[in-house]
Order: C-alpha cells, then structure tokens, then sequence
C-alpha cells in the first residue's frame, strides 16, 4: 500500500513546528525517524493531512550535561545514544544498543517512540525506571511530565495536539546504582513480548521496578522493588512478582504472567548478579 | 570429463554465479523496475470479509472507466483447474462474482497514475455484504454441510484420497501401538519479491506481451490465453529477474487475469504489483495440514504399519494448472518417507475452508509428512524405551535395497539412507552433547539433541504426474543451443531461474560437453518467445530436465563441429575428434571460434557435405525413467531449551545430504540453506491464524515473523554423491530438501530436552506459549519423570 495524499512542511524552529500542529488540530502530525509512522502511513492507518518534520531542527538533537542529569533532544536517534555512552548513564547505551535493528536506531529517535506510546517499546519502561522527566512545549508554552505519567494507555500519551516533546532529562545514576534491564524478544529486532527495568540506587534513595510490554503503560511494582532495596534478591520470590504483577495488569494469563516474571527476575539478577 | 574438479568450470566445479554481479549490484530487473510509456497502476478492493454474498457494488462517483467489477469483463473466464481426479471443481473468477469466499479476494480493480492513486480510488469502492458464517477449520468443515464454500457443492470436500497396501497383515503382528495427533500451522511462504505482472499490447508484433514475476512463464502464457480466450500465439509472457518463487510464482493468478485484460482493453500498458499485506492476507497460503497417525511397531521398534488420516485445510480454490489434488497427492503418496515397511493405510481430505487457496509451497506436503512421519519415529523410539536414532536407522530402506518400491509404490532408485544417518550423528559429535546434556547449562536452559531423515522426490516426470490428475502433465524437456559466429554459445531453456544460479549452472554443463568458457555462455530463460517450450521451474526439475536437454543439444553438435573441423584440418572425419572446445586432427587443431567462423562467415570453408542443420541444436529429453530422481538427507540439531521463556535456540545443526552428482556444490550448498530458513521458520515463528470470523491475524511481517539472520544458526552441510542411475551425469534434483526437515528435527530435539517433564510438543510453529503451556500441562499432570534418553 502507498499512503494517503498529505502535506508536508519542514519546520523551520520549534515554535514553526508548534504553530503548524496548532494550525490543524488532530490532523497534523510530527515525523522524525519516521520508523513507526512511516510504515503507519504506508497502511493508511495513519492518514493526516500535514506532517510537520522536524528531524533536522538541532535545538531537538543536544545532548547536554547538565551536572546531575543528562539533557537528551527528543529528535536524538536511538543510534547516537548506542555510539556515545554518558558518564553517570550507562544505561541509555546499554538499551539503545538493543533497539530494534540498527537500521531501525540511526533513524528512530527517542521522543518518536515517547510519542508513538507502544507499550512494548523499550524507552517507555527504560525512562520511567531511570525516573526521567519528559519536557513539552505546545502553543501555551512549555511543561514537564514525569516519564512514567507520560504514557496514559496504550498508543496514547499525555501530548496535547499542539504540544511536542522538546527534550527528556535523565538523572545520573550515583557511582553504587544498580541497573538491570531485560527484554523477551521471539526474534531479534523484534518487540517484545515481556520487558523489566530495574534501578535500585541507595545513595539516591531509589528503588525503581518497571514492567513493560503489557497492555498498557509500563507499571510500577513497588513491592518488589522496596523489599529488593531492603532486604536484597533473596528476599523476592517468584510468587512475589507474579502477585505483583497480577496486581498491576490483571488479566494476564498464567503464560504471559511467567514470561514477565522471568524478565522480572532476570532484570534483577543482572542488577544484582548472586 | 575434462575440466571436472574445482579448478575447472564443470560439473563439479564451485563456479561464482553469473547472475551475481547485477544482483549485487542492484541491477536487476524486476517487474517493478519497469516502466513503460503511459503505464497505468492497479490497485485491487478486497473483502475485508471471509464469507458473504455480494448484495451489491457501488463504484465511486466520477470513476467511469477507472474502476471495473466482473461485469465489467464478461469474456474473461473464471479460472478453473480440471482434474481427472475426482476433486470437486472451484470456479475462481478474476474479480468476486456473487459471493467472496476469503478475506483479501479481490472484488474491483482501480486504475491510476500511480499506486497511490489508484488506491485512493479502491478504497471508495462501497460493497453489500450478507455475511455468512465462516468456515475456518477444515476438520470442522468437512462434518459441517449446512455452510457450504461452494454452494453447489454437496459439502465442503474438495478431494478424499485413500490407500491401503497390506495394512491389515502387517498391523497384526505390532507389539507396540503409537499414536498422535500432529499438525502444522497455516504459512505463507515469501518470496523476497511477490506477484507482479505488467501488460501491455504489442501492435508490431500483434501479441500481448506479459511481464510478469513468474516461474513457470509458458505455462502462464497459456493459462492467459485460455481464460482470456485468445490463441496461445497472441500472448507472449517475459519473466525478468523474479525476486524468488517456492512454487507462488508457477499458477495463474485473477490479478493476472485483470490487467491482461485491461491491456487489451486500453491498448495500454498496465501493472500490478503485490504488496506484502496483500501476499500475507489474500495470496499466499500452504502447509496447513493435520494428522491423526497410529504406528504399529515390533517391540524392538521395528515400524510394520503405519494408518493415518490426514486433513489439508484447503482453502476456497483450487488453483490452475497445479489443481488443490497436488497436495493430497503428495502427503498420501509421500507420508512412508525413507522406511521400509510393507503396511500403509492412509485416508486423506482436502477441505474447502475460508481462506486464500492452498498454493504448492518448496517441498509441497513433504514438510508435513516428513513432520508427521519423524515425530512418529522418535515416539515409538520413546514406546519402546529406545534411542530415535537407532530405531530411525533399523528403518530406513538400505542401500542393497536400492532401487527400492515402497509401501505407497514410490520408486527410490539409487543411494545410501543409513550411511547419510550415520554421518550425521558423527559430525554432530552426539556424545558430546549427551555429556552435556547430563551435566546441565550454567543458565539453567536444557539441552536436546534431534535427528530427521527424508527423501525427496525430483524431476518426476510424465507418469507421477498423470496419476495427481493435473490439466497439465510434463513429458519431455527441450533446450536448444546455437553456437555464435565467434565461437561462443547461447543456451535457451524453458525453465525461469529465480535463485537457483541455472545462468550457471546450466553453463556450466554446456562447458562440460563443448569446453566453451562459462563466460561465453549466455543461458536465456524466462522468455516464451525466446525459449522452447518447457512447463517451467517447480519440483526440483529444472536441473535434471533441462539440464539434461541442455547437455544432449551440446552433443548433438559433436558430429557437426567435428566433420566441419575435420575438413579445416584437411583429413577424415574418422581421424578428427571433438576435444575441449576444439578439434583435434592428427597434424593439429581447429578452435571451435574458427568453425564456427566457417559456418557463418565462411561457407566457401565448409566440406560440400557438410550437415546443413548447422551449429544450433533443439532436443528433448527425459531421463531414462521418469518416477524421479530421490535426494534425501538426514539432519541433525542439538537445542538448548529456555524452559523459562519458552525460547529454542539451536546450537548446532548439521546436514548430510546425497543429491547425487554436484553441478555446483556451491549453488547446492546455498538452495540448502535457504530452504533450512524456510523450515526454521515453519518450526518456530511463521503462523498465518485466522479467527472464527475468518479474519487473519497476520498482515505485516510485524506479526507474521520470518526468521532473520540471528535466527538461522552457521549450518554445516556434508554431502554425499550417489548418482541416479536414470539421469544424465546421476544428477537429482535438489531444490526443496533443505525446508522439509527443520520442523522434525527441531521438534524431535526439543522432544528430547523435555523428557523430563514428559510432554511432547507436536504443532508448528513451536511459539515460547506453546512451549510453556506444554511445560505447565505436565507440572499440572504430575506424570513421573524420567531421565533424558
């Protein structure tokens, strides 16, 4: 399939971008990467009548250290992050390195999966783990969201039709964090069927458990993740997470909860290796 | 066999493919690639529904003469398959007529400038559905009569099929009797490229000339011409480069119906090319089979009978010339596999559902039997308490057997099943894996080792034919040859090379006979204005059918090459002999570049009795019998089993193959291991499913998942080279072997690694749900463990 007739316009700055998504509410959409919309577009899932580029604005492309975080630009692709490990975190490499293909990573960027809101996808659970805030700027001007409200259902997120994601702020990991991060994948490149993220940081006082690749937004399962910052791996049982996580998405079937239970416990055994 | 060996450029010899340069180059040509002045693009409504009947169409307002209905072309015929098989007759039009019998079958066409823009039309198209239940399981649908595929149809059976050889006697004297029930999931096989096919009228030649991706390009070529109803001599059909085929590419699609006849219409060149939504959803369908199998067996494992039901999930029609009774055909005739046992009843229904037409697919029903049939051996093994590799080998027909007629009267004519078996289990090192399968792997996944064995029937000729009933049965192939006036040689086959190297392979036999250099060896193909007539490249025929007429044309030459050379040479005929392009006299030598410069240039050079049929050369052939040349091989695979995830990777997999003699071990070593990835992907990932409305879950490769490169382990290929006695040179077919035995043999390891949980895992594709409910259902049932064989 070829898709739809639509318009397409360069954006000059983020205010141009902003005024043209302003300009027809709802059917204006933004491409960087293009790597979900495009494919979206060519099935005419997706049909809008403008699509606002806004891959070449540089103001979207800083990575900037900013003392106790990193500044990341939403139009960043997932291949730049894989080739420029950041000091205080390394866990943006480490998940940008298993994105996808790498075909796939030197055009998919970070806001574009932000905003495309598939719940399978690896930076939705990754940042909200990390605790990174998301920052917008729409015609009423600019505000932040806490990357784990970001996303309020599957495919849909807190971005307003004007609004745009400018930039995600990651904070450093202090030097003791421990970060695990694991992913069930039926085949390379794939998306996964069960994904885990895990940041226990005791200097920052952070105990951070994310399950991802559900139905809907990643979910939290502080349980698990305060008795692991308290009391250690041994302490979690595999009933634990199971209970946990049929609290947060319940539902789910007894395979589906095993496999996110293994991604769990495997998310936690790299994080704290026995 | 001057230049044999891999320093020269025959039979034997791994020459570089010819076709390489252009393709890596990015200089094919494919159908898509061509462009022709005020080409028009079409683009197909489909029914976005799996049964309903048409109440009425509505085109969009402005459309006229932009959008066409099967009113529209009342001379184009439906596409119908006879058979003299008694299989129920489906009448396909080129555009729904009345009723839509899957999801995806075409119902208008629309024109335009681009594809885009004919799409933007498709999709006003406006339809009136009165739904009707869907039939989607062909179990089901064979009992249910009240909903009918095909209304004038008394049920829903396109074709039973069934056999019995001796089955009474030789079940009675079983010790052990096995069961299972075994199934293997709907696929759609893909070709890098899909269907695609661009017409356009000739004035000069007074023809329409089909480009088209196509395998079998004159079988289309009458195929158009009959359900167009013009003479076969006004149609001409190029295949160019074709981007893969694994038999899509050899039937006659309503698609190619429609712009055939929009080109005859408008005088206009049209195309149409198929996307990979429209491949997954409306056009390619195959494998889906299921079975019902009990093995009678001496305590020892010894296999005396074997009763099998089997269901093939038809789809709703049968397809032309290939007819929906190949399938059936093959799965009843093919189910005994390399063993010798002396009872077989079998009973086979093909079943109309609501589904794209059942397409033959690269090892047609023989990845389901060989599935079927080596599950069976590794379950009797399991019966009675020994090891599968052992009960596989005191099975499998022996090599003093040879030539060999099996249960189902299935001729084996030459090689050595058990050596092949043997060796396998040697280069895998299985007391290697068996250690550590014992001692267990550090990441807690277990270990499993499998072994498979099938043969493969190729280049089956007249007689196997005959009995599938098809409206059209191959006989003799022919190829022709000219000599050019400088000495090189253009080689003309009716085959179409689509992956399969023939530019060289072919070559390289010509080189075998005339010593020409590969290099000055054009091999045309593709071309049914170019090329003799052939029925074209499937059944792993091409290499053995024409490659035979090809090496028979060249000698042909000999005689006239020599008694021209002989005359240059200035002495007789009887003392001059035709050496490695030349010939050779007892004072000296012609090249065969100076014959054939007296024969076209020269003629005042040539002996008043010279043979005036000159230096080209057509002849037909067929091997000295034509029940087909068998390749077979036995693979072998040890798996680690993730029983967390339910994830399989496989560690080593190792094949020994016997496809008798090389033309290219290279181009044998590649058709291998591809086909491998094809039956990767039939054992692990590919699974076309539809819900109980009909609708298929799978339209992008998103969700229908093909293996990549990180799914397909480094294969090491061993090959053994038995001839056939009935072919020339003892070459077989080889081309389907590499994608019937992955399934069975990734099973049967994974069987093996869950031995101690005692369940068996017997569906394709073996997804980690699967897996894992296999893996729950036996902790639920607390059945006693056992220790890995």
């Amino acid at each position: 399939m070829k898709a739809a007739a639509f318009d397409y316009v360069r954006a000059r700055d983020v205010a141009e971008a902003v005024r043209q998504l302003a300009s027809l509410p709802g059917d204006a959409k933004l491409i960087a990467g293009g790597q979900s919309l495009g494919p979206m577009l060519n099935l005419r899932l997706a049909r809008p009548k403008l699509l606002v580029d806004v891959s070449k604005l540089e103001s979207l492309k800083i990575i900037a250290d900013e003392g106790d975080a990193w500044r990341i630009g939403a139009s960043v692709t997932h291949s730049q992050l894989e080739d420029r490990p950041l000091a205080g975190c390394a866990p943006l490499a480490q998940v940008a390195r298993v994105i996808a293909y790498r075909a796939v990573r030197n055009r998919g960027t970070v806001g574009g999966s932000l905003a495309h809101a598939d719940p399978a996808a690896d930076w939705p659970v990754v940042l909200a783990a990390l605790g990174a805030t998301v920052f917008l700027v729409g015609t009423k001007g600019k505000r932040e969201v806490a990357a784990d409200q970001f996303m309020s259902s599957a495919f849909t997120t807190a971005l307003a039709d004007d609004e745009i994601i400018e930039s995600v702020r990651v904070p450093k990991l202090s030097a003791g964090a421990s970060w695990g991060y694991y992913k069930f994948c039926r085949k390379t490149g794939e998306f996964p069927e069960a994904a885990a993220a895990l940041l226990l940081d005791p200097e920052r006082r952070v105990a951070r458990l994310y399950a991802g690749a559900l139905d809907r937004p990643p979910q939290p399962l502080d349980t698990v993740a305060r008795t692991l910052a308290q009391s250690g791996a041994q302490a979690v049982t595999a009933d634990m997470i199971d209970a946990a996580l049929q609290r947060a998405a319940p539902g789910l079937g007894p395979v589906a909860r095993k496999l996110r239970t293994t991604a769990v416990r495997r998310a936690i055994s790299q994080a704290l290796p026995s | 066999m001057s230049t044999q060996g891999e320093k020269g450029q025959g039979i034997g010899a791994r020459v570089p493919r010819k076709e390489d340069a252009r393709h890596l180059h990015g200089r094919g040509q494919f159908v898509p690639d061509m462009i022709l002045p005020g080409q028009r693009e079409v683009a197909f409504f489909r029914s976005p529904v799996a049964h309903a009947r048409i109440l009425g169409i509505r085109k969009p307002a402005g459309s006229e003469g932009r959008v066409f209905v099967r009113e529209d072309m009342p001379d184009v015929k439906p596409i119908v398959a006879p058979s003299t098989l008694p299989i129920k007759p489906s009448e396909q039009h080129p555009l729904a007529h009345g009723k839509v019998r899957f999801v995806g079958e075409p119902i208008a066409c629309a024109i335009g400038r681009t594809r885009a823009e004919a799409e933007d039309l498709a999709e006003q198209v406006e339809v009136d559905f009165e739904e009707l239940p869907a039939l989607v399981d062909s179990r089901l649908s064979r009992k249910d009569k009240s909903v009918r595929v095909h209304e004038h149809w008394d049920d829903n059976v396109f074709l039973t099929l069934a056999l019995d050889n001796g089955f009474e006697e030789a079940s009675k004297k079983a010790d052990v009797v096995v069961r299972r029930e075994i199934e293997l999931s709907r696929q759609s096989m893909n070709p890098m490229e899909g269907k695609g096919t661009l017409a356009v009228w000739d004035d000069r030649a007074n023809q329409l000339v089909l480009y088209s991706s196509s395998q079998t390009p004159h079988l289309l070529r009458i195929g158009v011409a009959r359900f167009l109803g013009m003479a076969e001599e006004q149609v001409r059909v190029i295949a160019p480069d074709v981007g893969g085929g694994f038999g899509y590419k050899c039937i006659v699609f309503t698609e190619d119906l429609c712009v055939a006849w929009l080109a005859m219409k408008y005088r206009k060149p049209f195309r149409y090319i198929e996307d990979r939504r429209e491949h997954l959803v409306a056009g390619a369908n195959s494998r889906q089979h299921h079975y019902n199998l009990t093995a009678y067996a001496s305590k020892e494992g010894r296999l005396l009978a074997l009763d099998a039901e089997i269901h093939i999930d038809g789809g709703a029609y049968s397809n032309w010339p290939f007819t929906i009774g190949l399938e059936p055909g093959q799965a009843t005739g093919n189910l005994p596999g390399p063993y010798d046992f002396r009872g077989y009843r079998v009973k086979t229904y093909c079943v109309a559902t609501n589904k794209p037409g059942f397409l033959p697919y690269r090892g047609v029903a023989r990845t389901g039997v060989c599935f079927a049939m080596e599950l069976m051996m590794d379950a009797i093994a399991r019966a009675v308490d020994r090891d599968p590799y052992e009960v596989r080998l005191q099975n499998l027909v022996r090599p003093e057997q040879m030539p060999y007629d099996n249960v189902a009267k299935k001729h084996y004519d030459s090689g050595d099943y058990p050596r092949a078996l043997k060796t396998a289990r040697e280069k895998l090192d299985v007391d290697k894996w068996r250690e550590r399968q014992k001692r267990g792997e550090p990441d807690g996944r277990i270990i499993g080792i499998g072994f498979a064995s099938y043969c493969e029937q190729s280049a089956h000729g007249t007689s196997v034919f005959a009995a599938w009933g098809l409206p059209m049965t191959p006989g003799y192939e022919q190829a022709a040859v000219r000599i050019t006036a400088g000495g090189g040689l253009e080689v003309r086959i009716g085959v179409q090379s689509h992956g399969q190297g023939m530019e060289t392979t072919m070559a390289q036999l010509a080189h075998e006979i005339l010593g020409i250099d590969v290099s000055r060896i054009q091999v045309v193909h593709g071309d049914t204005g170019a090329t003799p007539f052939s029925t074209g490249t499937y059944a792993s025929r091409s290499i053995v059918m024409s490659g035979g007429a090809v090496v028979n044309a060249c000698r042909e030459l000999i005689p006239r090459l020599t008694k021209i050379g002989a005359h240059l040479l200035k002495c007789a005929e009887a003392e001059a002999r035709f050496e490695s392009g030349a010939v050779v006299g007892p004072a000296g030598s012609v090249t065969l570049a100076q014959i054939a410069e007296a024969w076209y240039m020269r003629p005042e050079w040539l002996p008043l009795d010279v043979d005036r049929t000159g230096l080209e050369a057509s002849v037909a052939y067929k091997p000295k019998k034509d029940t087909g040349a068998f390749s077979y091989a036995s693979h072998a695979v040890a798996v680690a089993v993730d029983t967390d995830t339910g994830q399989v990777e496989i560690l080593d997999y190792v094949i020994v193959e016997d496809c008798g003699t090389m033309v290219n071990p290279m181009v044998v070593e590649g058709q291998t291991l591809g086909g491998v990835a094809q039956g990767i992907g039939t054992a692990l990932y590919e699974e076309q499913q539809y819900d109980a409305n009909g609708q298929p879950n799978a339209s992008t490769l998103a969700d229908y998942l093909l293996p990549g490169p990180t799914e397909v382990p480094a294969i090491r290929i061993f090959h053994m080279e038995t001839p056939s006695p009935y072919t020339e040179f003892g070459i077989k077919g080889m081309g389907e072997g590499g994608a019937i035995a992955p399934p069975a043999v990734i099973f049967n390891a994974v069987n093996n690694a869950l031995t101690p949980f005692g369940v068996e895992v017997s569906q394709t594709p073996l997804t980690p749900e699967k897996l894992l409910e296999a893996i729950e259902r036996a902790k639920k049932e607390t059945v006693p463990k056992r220790e890995a064989a």
